[in-house]
């Protein structure tokens, strides 16, 4: 909060004229979806604090405890919150984990695609001329193909030629380059754009008269200058990116049952709901849906907070 | 406009090069054709001779060449785990896929439109605000969750609807359909509603503000003011100028369709395209594989090709705009 301003109201108004504090107050939808994130990912992150069991340590399974519906049921047992699934696996703690591996895919999905991207814009942006053809041109062919298709084909590809016994453990690499890759041209279109209307600027000519050297004016002085439409961008991407590693993990091509996601989760548990075993894909998919539209409202909400022109 | 048409061309034949390069370095590194023919029995001598007989001893470039002219003839080899030609295998496919996303899209726009255009003409609704907001929903239920949920309440509760396949088909030589027969169009209610619901969202948002920009100018007052109903307005006047983004990006969403169709045809178990290369993909049944990569390139090429071309046609500024960027646009 800014301190100039006039104290003449209790807390809430002053933080109603705050930009930020103000704006999320005046739509009650986004300050719910923001906690609701908020409180998704700290899941997430302290789930081996959290979770009741360890899903990936076999020796806590029962069989006794399979098939178990969740606790507040009439057959339900107290020690499983949610229920448990066939192999008698505690639900939620399932369900934590999974979380965390999807939020880590994601996160690190949209890393490669921001990494890869904002170089390749920058370079392209600032350098013109037959390398910004060249760049611009494989985006160009990148853009023919849609990411989820891209991502399936790239992912599905490289695990149906992998030899059976590596493919778990070089599952989660393999989404996540996917991933990353189907996504890059986004972020270079919209850096390299940026990056084209900040070099007509005095500040860029300036750095250039004090002898700067190209990496030095792009990385130290442009750069910066084009954070925030990168940033909204990447916090949108995330929900493109959960929800395809999700997509990929329900078809198989995605995170393996020994490491689950949530879509490796709803998967599993969409063959369970023909014999009404309704919990085992019912919670998994509303966490799922829940982080989704989280992460898209927030996202639109810091698009018009931080870039307006991306509208 | 000529100029930027044969760029684009020559941007379809590029992406087409690059693929096919990726589809025949596919197939050239992974597995062994001799072996898969003849068997672990066959002598040295065999084996020589059909490494001959499929030119396997010519370089790399010719047989790249050759690749690409089995290509453009359509001799795309057999499949490995259906043991038969595979352009008949997609001829079978591809009638099942383009009927699925047909209706998805005439469902999205037949929605879309009329949602948007009712959206823009009414903002202080409630009822509109409610769809605004919940329209983030729809953008963010991945589809094979909403597949999952319209099982649930159609097939497996109510029983109203079929939960997998594509009932009863109609076959008229190349084409089968499932747009004549009753159980046919049963079946494709609930796959081409999943299909359908996240574009509906889509194009509803685009149609509001292509609507929300035509409603502020000069010609709709003065159609106004001439005392016209707000239905003519609406959809004779104002309706008309928009609909050109709208039949754009509907092209554009095309391809999306298709992209998530896979996930789709795997939840309802739709014979089409997409189960065909989940299939190919866990049989890691290569040629087939690679054809439908090419398969793929071809389609999306095609639908950038057209929607380029409705562009060029529906908005004369782009001709002035690739005259002045010269071919490098």
């Amino acid at each position: 909060m800014t301190p100039d301003m006039p104290s003449d109201g209790n807390l809430l108004a002053r933080m109603r004229r705050h930009p930020v504090a103000g704006s999320l107050l005046a739509t009650p939808v986004t300050l719910v979806a923001l906690l609701a994130l908020l409180l998704v990912v700290a899941c997430a992150i302290f789930a081996p604090w959290i979770a009741r069991t360890d899903p990936y340590d076999l020796a806590t399974l029962d069989l006794l405890d399979s098939h178990l519906p969740p606790a507040f049921m009439a057959k339900g047992d107290p020690r499983f919150l949610l229920g448990t699934d066939s192999q008698g696996a505690d639900l939620a703690s399932l369900l934590l984990y999974g979380l965390r591996v999807s939020l880590l895919v994601g996160v690190l999905a949209v890393s490669i695609s921001v990494t890869l991207g904002t170089i390749a814009g920058l370079i392209s942006g600032y350098l013109g001329g037959l390398v910004d053809s060249i760049v611009m041109r494989i985006a160009d062919i990148q853009f023919t193909f849609p990411a989820m298709m891209l991502a399936l084909l790239i992912g599905g590809v490289s695990q149906s030629l992998l030899p059976n016994d590596k493919r778990a453990a070089l599952a989660m690499p393999i989404v996540v380059i996917a991933l990353g890759i189907s996504h890059w041209p986004h972020f270079a279109r919209l850096v390299r754009g940026a990056v084209l209307v900040e070099r007509q600027k005095d500040y860029v000519a300036a750095a250039q008269l004090a002898g700067r050297g190209h990496l030095v004016l792009m990385f130290r002085h442009i750069l910066p200058n084009v954070l925030n439409p990168i940033f909204v961008l990447a916090t949108l991407d995330i929900a493109f990116a959960i929800m395809a590693e999700a997509t990929l993990s329900f078809l198989s091509f995605g995170m393996p049952p020994t490491q689950p996601s949530l879509g490796t989760l709803i998967r599993i548990g969409y063959g369970y709901l023909y014999s009404g075993e309704w919990w085992v894909v019912v919670f998994p998919a509303l966490t799922l849906v829940v982080l989704l539209v989280s992460i898209n409202i927030v996202g639109d909400w810091l698009r018009d907070l931080l870039d307006p022109k991306l509208r | 406009m000529f100029a930027f048409l044969l760029n684009r061309l020559a941007h379809a034949v590029l992406v087409l090069l690059v693929v096919s390069v990726l589809a025949f370095t596919l197939g050239n590194t992974v597995g062994d054709p001799v072996a898969s023919i003849l068997g672990l029995d066959a002598t040295p001598a065999d084996r020589a001779a059909l490494r001959t007989r499929l030119r396997l001893d010519e370089p790399v470039v010719v047989r790249y060449f050759l690749y690409l002219g089995d290509l453009l003839s359509g001799r795309l080899g057999n499949s490995y785990g259906a043991q038969r030609p595979i352009i008949d295998l997609l001829a079978e496919r591809i009638p099942a896929t383009v009927e699925l996303a047909l209706a998805a899209l005439v469902l999205s726009v037949v929605i879309g439109v009329p949602l948007g255009v009712f959206a823009a003409a009414h903002p202080e609704k409630r009822i509109v605000r409610f769809l605004m907001t919940s329209s983030v929903i729809g953008v963010s239920v991945p589809t094979f969750i909403l597949g999952i949920i319209l099982i649930f309440t159609f097939s497996l509760t109510l029983g109203w609807l079929p939960s997998f396949g594509r009932g009863e088909v109609v076959k008229f030589e190349y084409w089968s359909t499932g747009f004549l027969t009753a159980s046919g169009l049963k079946s494709l209610i609930m796959p081409a509603i999943c299909l359908a619901i996240g574009q509906i969202a889509l194009v509803a948002r685009l149609a509001r503000a292509e609507m929300m920009g035509v409603l502020r100018t000069d010609y709709i007052r003065f159609a106004r003011a001439r005392g016209l109903s707000d239905r003519a307005v609406n959809f004779s006047h104002a309706l008309r100028n928009t609909l050109i983004p709208i039949i754009t990006v509907s092209g554009i969403q095309l391809g999306y369709l298709v992209a998530f169709a896979v996930v789709v045809e795997q939840v309802f178990q739709w014979p089409g395209m997409g189960t065909l290369f989940l299939q190919a993909l866990s049989q890691t049944d290569i040629p087939l594989i690679s054809a439908f990569l090419m398969a793929a390139a071809l389609f999306f090429v095609s639908i950038n090709l057209v929607v380029d071309l409705l562009y060029a046609i529906a908005d004369p500024r782009l001709r002035i705009r690739t005259q002045m960027q010269g071919a490098g646009g």
